[in-house]
């Protein structure tokens, strides 16, 4: 498989008894950008740790990842070590805790380059900040000297999105890129993003449980719910014909100015309930229990995935809709 | 008209670390003659970029900060000029809710002793048990959780709880700084409800701090817009996002990510 920069095959991620990702498949084509949706606990981080083979101690997985020819889930530590950042690397939430607070976020960068590439020292210099330029950060040069708490959120975290391009990935996995940002600069961070990856061919997957970032991003949009993918398919089909009950929740949920009546009469439509902890999963479809059509079949049968959905009675919406 | 928790010319400013004595010092204007007022049975928002003094003015109104000049009313009198009786009141009367459930309960507590510690600390006479049962009902949950800790609720179920220890002492006024910013999409909906809800059953006056214009716009009807400390723009949250005329606001508008825009293929124009 050449023509995809990530392809899961029915990965599992356990720790012990507790299996937090159930049977996850996925494929992302090249240049292709993917949304991995769900609420907290739905497996999503795990399944990107999983890919960057960076799960915590105690966390095994089953299942092929398959990206670049090899399968990395049999690869060894030292292999995924020289392969992190150079054909796969990650965004994280929270770019404070993701930069070292003790070096310069030019050492951090430049060292990346240097380790992955034979560029020289005053090389990598020029290739940072090139992608500083790229990403909108003012006056690279002293950028470059500046430690992370010295920057802004939104500065720290486009350095974060440089560090990842740095060395021209297949696949960057974002996990809540935008989330600890203000909405003001959440927009701008997310156009450079776009922007640069657009400009390299390089493979997204967005992880997020905000449901305009996919659309504004993404081509395809994967919807996980306890562990399982629910439904995937095209963005604009997926959002606006969804045909599993919790995406249709998800959607309708969401407060929008539109669905806001001036009067303040109008109630948010919320899925009742909450995710069930992964240790007492309901047997048959793990949504069953929040799901207002739930039926005797959904109690004890698991849903089987045909054509990118998990559920035994879709939504029909009506075509003028 | 007058509300019922009033800011009335509010400034407010930090001083910044001298770097020799020999300079005077520098202070940060963090607010500019702020007036602000919650009303009674009304839901009031606050929305602005982080650094606009979002927080400060929380914390002026909960009276944690004093600001330098002007006045905080509340039911007429001056915070700061009130006595330990009507100071105490003062405290009863209010209720917070914090962005991060989690941080704000103690984890080392059974959620039923975090609910009475405002009776106590406030020294309120009553039945403590009955008082810890309508709450936790009230919040739409079952009084058998009384006695697990926080690491046992998600992040919705402690959202509920936090909001059910603001509502102990039978506050008239609830401040929330970000209450559903870090929950998920579909619990969001739900808190957001039973806030709603509590406006109107209890005739709360509430102050709901946020970054998302949506949830502002839903939720309350009334909304300030705070940039770099001053309130530049009022009004009815619709009317004032579908034609802000400051510049902040517009800003603010702008950098919303709606689903229609993303699916036309508009998303981050």
């Amino acid at each position: 498989m050449t023509d995809s920069a990530m392809d899961v095959r029915d990965l599992f991620v356990g720790n012990g008894d507790l299996q937090a990702v159930r049977g996850v498949s996925f494929s992302i084509p090249v240049g292709g950008r993917m949304g991995l949706v769900g609420e907290s606990g739905s497996g999503k981080t795990l399944t990107a740790l999983a890919m960057m083979g960076l799960l915590p101690v105690g966390w095994s997985t089953e299942g092929r990842i398959l990206h670049d020819g090899v399968d990395l889930s049999c690869q060894s530590d030292s292999q995924l070590s020289r392969r992190r950042g150079r054909t796969i690397s990650m965004v994280f939430q929270d770019p404070l805790t993701a930069l070292d607070p003790v070096r310069r976020v030019g050492h951090q960068i430049i060292s990346l380059i240097r380790r992955h590439s034979d560029a020289g020292k005053a090389e990598a210099t020029e290739q940072a900040k090139a992608l500083f330029r790229q990403m909108n950060l003012p006056r690279p040069a002293q950028m470059l000297r500046a430690y992370p708490h010295q920057l802004s959120g939104g500065q720290r975290q486009r350095i974060m999105i440089a560090i990842a391009l740095a060395c021209y990935p297949q696949l960057i996995i974002a996990d809540e890129p935008t989330t600890a940002l203000d909405t003001t600069v959440q927009k701008q961070v997310l156009r450079t993003l776009d922007v640069a990856v657009r400009e390299r061919g390089t493979a997204l997957l967005m992880i997020t449980h905000n449901l305009p970032i996919i659309a504004a991003i993404c081509d395809t949009v994967a919807v996980m719910y306890a562990g399982r993918i629910v439904e995937a398919g095209p963005v604009a089909e997926v959002f606006s014909k969804p045909r599993h009950p919790y995406t249709m929740g998800l959607l309708r949920s969401q407060p929008t100015m539109d669905n806001i009546a001036l009067d303040g009469s109008s109630r948010l439509p919320s899925i009742r309930g909450t995710v069930p902890p992964l240790q007492d999963l309901a047997i048959g479809c793990a949504f069953q229990p929040r799901c207002e059509f739930a039926t005797d079949k959904c109690r004890l049968e698991t849903p089987k995935v045909i054509e990118g959905l998990s559920c035994w009675h879709p939504i029909v919406l009506d075509a003028e809709e | 008209m007058t509300g019922i928790l009033e800011l009335r010319g509010v400034s407010q400013a930090y001083r910044l670390g001298r770097r020799s004595p020999f300079v005077t010092a520098s202070y940060l204007q963090v607010l500019s003659n702020v007036d602000f007022a919650v009303r009674t049975g009304q839901a009031v928002g606050l929305v602005g970029e982080s650094g606009a003094g979002k927080t400060t003015m929380t914390r002026i109104l909960t009276g944690l900060e004093r600001p330098q000049t002007g006045q905080v009313l509340f039911d007429g009198k001056d915070l700061w000029e009130m006595n330990a009786v009507e100071r105490l009141e003062f405290r009863r009367n209010l209720g917070v809710v914090m962005q991060n459930p989690r941080s704000s309960l103690d984890p080392r507590m059974p959620v039923g002793s975090s609910l009475l510690e405002p009776l106590r600390s406030l020294g309120i006479d009553c039945d403590h048990v009955a008082r810890v049962n309508e709450v936790i009902e009230q919040v739409g949950m079952a009084s058998s959780v009384l006695g697990r800790y926080p690491h046992e609720f998600s992040g919705g179920q402690l959202q509920r709880i936090a909001i059910a220890r603001a509502l102990m002492t039978r506050p008239i006024v609830l401040i929330a700084d970000e209450p559903v910013s870090a929950l998920d999409v579909s619990i969001q909906a739900q808190v957001l409800n039973l806030l709603m809800d509590l406006v109107t059953d209890l005739n709360l006056a509430l102050m709901l701090v946020a970054h998302d214009l949506s949830v502002v716009a839903y939720a309350t009807s009334r909304v300030s817009v705070l940039a770099a400390g001053e309130i530049v723009e009022t009004g009815q949250p619709l009317e004032l996002f579908s034609r802000p005329k400051s510049k902040a606001t517009q800003d603010l508008v702008a950098a919303v990510l709606t689903m229609e825009a993303g699916l036309a293929g508009r998303g981050l124009d």
